[in-house]
């Protein structure tokens, strides 16, 4: 690997280094450097969501961010999802509304879903139909995903007032 | 062990019911490994060099540089990957379309391979290595691959099928002919006939995770394969005769799958892994980019078809022709005699002809997608209907309805049908409170059925019981969609437990006999039939071991609610043994508690659907939006609804997708214009209202649970259901999917400068 460049970032809360060469997206090196493969790539150019993850609380395709831009920021993955030993209530709707058939496109809405829902708590259908409008999905025809983020907001927005 | 696989009515405790999936966790929390999931020590990246030519010859590969680069641990061309096939044409065409060997045949074609340290230096050494074309003429177009003039692509095809045999060598490849009746003297009779000629641009299943494998081969010809496919156990025998390895000594074992549709049926660059790997020593790894799986991998045909049908006043289909092109990319296929199979299945039609060419163009080898050729036929058979209905003057509905296919009506390709569900879902069609729903301006609704004959295969399928009584099923059909959690109900039902006792898993090629591919809609039929044979087999095991325990006959032994129970005088009044108590006590009664079973799956349940699907469309621009739509399915029976529904639902949006936005633009240079998601364009979220489903159960009567198979149906019917809807908008017929707003607005002004 010639001309590295050393990367001092925050994933998942964590304090993570790695090296990676300059033309390395974000994406590769969290895959390939840090060891998160639910960051997916499914096309490299930022059309199908698959690698969604959030840079400092905004929703990023990771292809299309360089590796070396990470520096000091936050980087968050489906893999900081759940906490505590606890599925976030999206994962567990997800799961419920059989929201997922092959899968690898899940890891992706998860993270943009949850992105829509830290911003938005109460989201119509038309809204939650174009937050997921960047992540494809080819197995499901959205139907269920839709509603497992609706059901999922409804379940946070329950445990809010609690 | 035999078992019968007929049909019996019961009340099912698990099956029917929504169980969650024992994968999902995994999948939610990114844990779940994918193709290109996996590593080994020492691995090395692979990458494949592809022909920037439609058709050249290839004159020279030097790849003297590119080895010399540090790093580079082999580099590889056709000459790597020797002949082995021993005059299989079939297995040869698989290998030429994994390497070219001395022409490159479409956009994409590989050419050479190399192996690599990491990413960046595999890409210099690609770049280093020195390809010398001569470019030869090209065809892409179906319809032009056929004409005389047309470049002929390979010399040796003579087309089959034809007496007496051509003399001269051609691009079509075969030519099949079905059906049955004098069309002649039903067309004679007829008082409506209709005329149409149709075109569908060629599609791509658009599976999100791209092609990925981990190869490792040893040098005493032991060898490993991680890798994302259908069908691990047909990838194994096909690489290994590729290779020259011997099957047992190569283990396969299949990734998670992201998507494949048919797609991943198919060896593309595994076998380049593997010879890199040889070559190198070393393991390897090779993804494909995104731009390559559409290039090189998957698509179906695009085609052209003629349609002539023909009905008497009261709606009487008196009789129906079709002549179908299709192309199957570089290589010969068999995609029109699917179309023949396919094209007037829904139907009665007492007088039918289907007439298949398969042809050969410069574009990727076609695969498998979902139901394979049956959509394209659909669209322009059921585009008809509605044109001859709408002459006629009646309903599509009662037309379709009029000339329905029920039991005893002979399909065009021979079987005389079982017990059937089109009528079923036409009737539900007519009855479902969306035919009566209000139209806005500017929308339309149409109809449409479809139909896929689905498939068995071979199966094996083992079931081991622990010693704390919880089971694992250990099964050989890839999951491509939740079929895991269905077998895991089967096994539940069958073995009188819950479904948490059950662990579905899928095992490699070393541990379990030859499973098909999962395709044809045959995992949950195959693999379900397969599973309640193995618990079956499981129960005889458990009925003997609690006789032993109570020392009583076996035949005084029944199995209820998953516990043995003594039978008979004498011993009645003895407490019933559960599964977990009899295989407590399994190591002092004759050890390890199993079943198992192997069959060749026969008698999979034919799939009709019926679709409702309401558009509007933009008279400004020819946009066309779903504003609402509604599957209606035959499954046979449900195992896992969740998961029918999802079938039901994904096939008609990947159909959606095809009728309005998605397909393949080759240039005048042959070369693929869009291989990428941003301009091959399929549905996203907000293109689409919720997809409402009813699922109808017309049991299979050849399987013990009465399963059909409900994949693929679910894309057969949508393109012309669209097609019909947009008819009923605008008044315009289209006849060249998709149905793109240039295409819809082109059609539009048409009308509009005619009137």
């Amino acid at each position: 690997m010639s001309n590295a460049t050393l990367v001092s970032t925050t994933v998942n809360g964590d304090p993570v280094q790695f090296a990676c060469p300059a033309d390395e997206s974000l994406m590769t090196a969290l895959r390939n450097r840090v060891g998160l493969t639910g960051v997916k790539e499914g096309c490299g150019t930022g059309d199908c969501g698959a690698c969604s993850i959030t840079l400092d609380g905004d929703l990023v395709c990771s292809c299309l961010v360089l590796g070396v831009e990470a520096e000091g920021r936050e980087v968050a993955t489906v893999e900081g999802l759940s906490a505590d030993g606890e599925l976030h209530p999206l994962q567990q709707k997800f799961i419920d509304h059989a929201a997922l058939q092959c899968g690898i496109c899940t890891p992706g809405f998860l993270v943009a879903a949850k992105a829509l829902l830290d911003r938005n708590p109460n989201p119509n259908e038309t809204e939650i139909r174009y937050a997921l409008a960047g992540n494809l999905c080819r197995c499901t025809g959205y139907d269920k995903i839709v509603h497992a983020v609706q059901d999922a907001a409804k379940e946070m927005r329950k445990k809010k007032r609690r | 062990m035999g078992h019968d696989q007929k049909y019996v009515d019961k009340k099912y405790d698990v099956v029917g019911t929504r169980f969650n999936r024992p994968d999902g966790i995994d999948k939610v929390t990114g844990k779940a490994r994918y193709g290109a999931d996996a590593s080994a020590p020492g691995q090395l990246v692979g990458r494949v060099l592809r022909s920037p030519h439609a058709h050249a010859q290839i004159l020279k590969i030097n790849t003297k540089k590119a080895e010399k680069l540090p790093g580079v641990k082999s580099v590889i061309t056709f000459e790597d990957i020797p002949d082995l096939t021993g005059g299989d044409q079939g297995l040869a065409d698989i290998l030429e379309n994994c390497m070219a060997r001395g022409r490159a045949l479409y956009d994409g074609h590989a050419v050479a391979a190399v192996a690599a340290v990491d990413e960046q230096t595999a890409a210099k050494a690609l770049k280093l290595i020195d390809v010398k074309y001569k470019k030869l003429p090209h065809v892409t177009d179906v319809d032009e691959a056929m004409q005389e003039s047309a470049p002929v692509i390979h010399d040796r095809i003579i087309t089959r099928g034809v007496e007496p045999a051509p003399t001269k060598p051609s691009n079509i490849s075969a030519r099949t002919q079905m059906g049955y009746g004098d069309v002649d003297a039903g067309f004679a009779e007829a008082d409506v006939i209709v005329e149409k000629t149709y075109k569908t641009e060629q599609t791509h299943q658009g599976y999100i995770e791209p092609h990925a494998c981990l190869a490792s081969v040893n040098p005493d010809g032991t060898a490993e394969l991680w890798v994302t496919t259908q069908g691990h156990f047909v990838f194994r025998n096909v690489c290994a005769s590729l290779l020259g390895l011997d099957i047992a000594k190569l283990k396969v074992t299949s990734s998670e799958i992201g998507g494949g549709f048919g797609g991943k049926t198919h060896v593309w660059a595994e076998p380049v892994a593997l010879a890199l790997s040889r070559k190198a020593n070393r393991p390897v790894k090779l993804v494909m980019s995104r731009d390559e799986v559409f290039r090189a991998t998957g698509p179906t045909s695009s085609t052209s078809i003629d349609v002539k049908m023909g009905a008497t006043k009261d709606g009487t289909i008196t009789a129906a022709v079709a002549e179908m092109r299709y192309q199957g990319g570089a290589f010969p296929g068999n995609w029109a005699m699917l179309a023949c199979m396919t094209a007037f299945a829904c139907y009665d039609i007492k007088n039918n002809k289907s007439i298949g060419w398969d042809v050969i163009v410069n574009r990727p080898k076609v695969a498998a997608y979902r139901a394979p050729s049956a959509p394209m036929a659909a669209f322009a058979v059921e585009s008809t209907i509605d044109v001859l209905a709408k002459e006629i003057g009646v309903s599509p509905i009662d037309m379709r309805l009029k000339n329905v296919a029920r039991e005893g009506t002979v399909a065009p390709y021979g079987p005389t049908y079982g017990p059937i569900g089109i009528e079923h879902t036409l009737q539900a069609v007519k009855d479902h409170p969306h035919m009566r729903a209000k139209l806005k301006k500017n929308q339309g609704r149409g109809v449409a059925c479809g139909f896929w004959f689905n498939i068995g295969g071979q199966t094996c399928t083992d079931l081991n019981i622990g010693v704390d009584g919880t089971v694992n099923l250990t099964l050989g059909t890839v999951d491509v969609g939740g079929s895991r959690s269905s077998m895991a109900m089967i096994a539940a039902e069958e073995l009188g437990i819950p479904y948490e006792q059950v662990r579905a898993n899928i095992a490699d090629t070393t541990s379990l006999g030859h499973n098909d591919m999962t395709e044809g809609s045959r995992g949950t039929f195959s693999s379900g039939m397969a599973t309640v044979f193995a618990a079956r087999d499981a129960i005889s095991v458990l009925k003997q071991r609690a006789a032993k325990m109570w020392g009583v006959p076996e035949e005084d032994v029944v199995w209820e609610n998953g516990q043995a129970i003594a039978t008979g005088t004498g011993h009645g009044n003895l407490p019933p043994l559960s599964l977990q108590e009899i295989a407590a006590k399994s190591g002092r009664t004759g050890g390890p508690i199993a079943g198992h079973n192997e069959v060749t799956a026969d008698g999979a349940g034919m799939g009709f659907a019926s679709h409702i699907c309401d558009v509007e469309v933009d008279p400004e621009t020819g946009r066309s939006t779903i504003v609402r739509y509604t599957v209606v399915q035959d499954a046979g029976k449900a195992i896992n609804p969740d998961y029918v529904e999802g079938q039901f639902q994904g096939g008609a949006t990947q159909g959606i997708g095809w009728a309005l936005n998605e397909e393949y633009i080759y240039g005048k240079d042959g070369c693929l214009q869009n291989p990428g998601f941003l301009d091959y364009r399929i549905p996203v979220c907000s293109d689409l209202p919720f997809i409402d489903t009813k699922i109808l159960e017309v049991p299979n009567p050849l399987h013990p649970y009465g399963v059909r198979g409900v994949g693929e149906t679910s894309i057969v019917p949508p393109l012309a259901a669209v097609g019909n809807a947009i008819a009923n908008a605008t008044g315009v017929r289209m006849t060249h999917a998709p149905m793109s707003p240039p295409r819809v607005l082109a059609a539009i002004d048409d009308q509009e400068n005619a009137g």
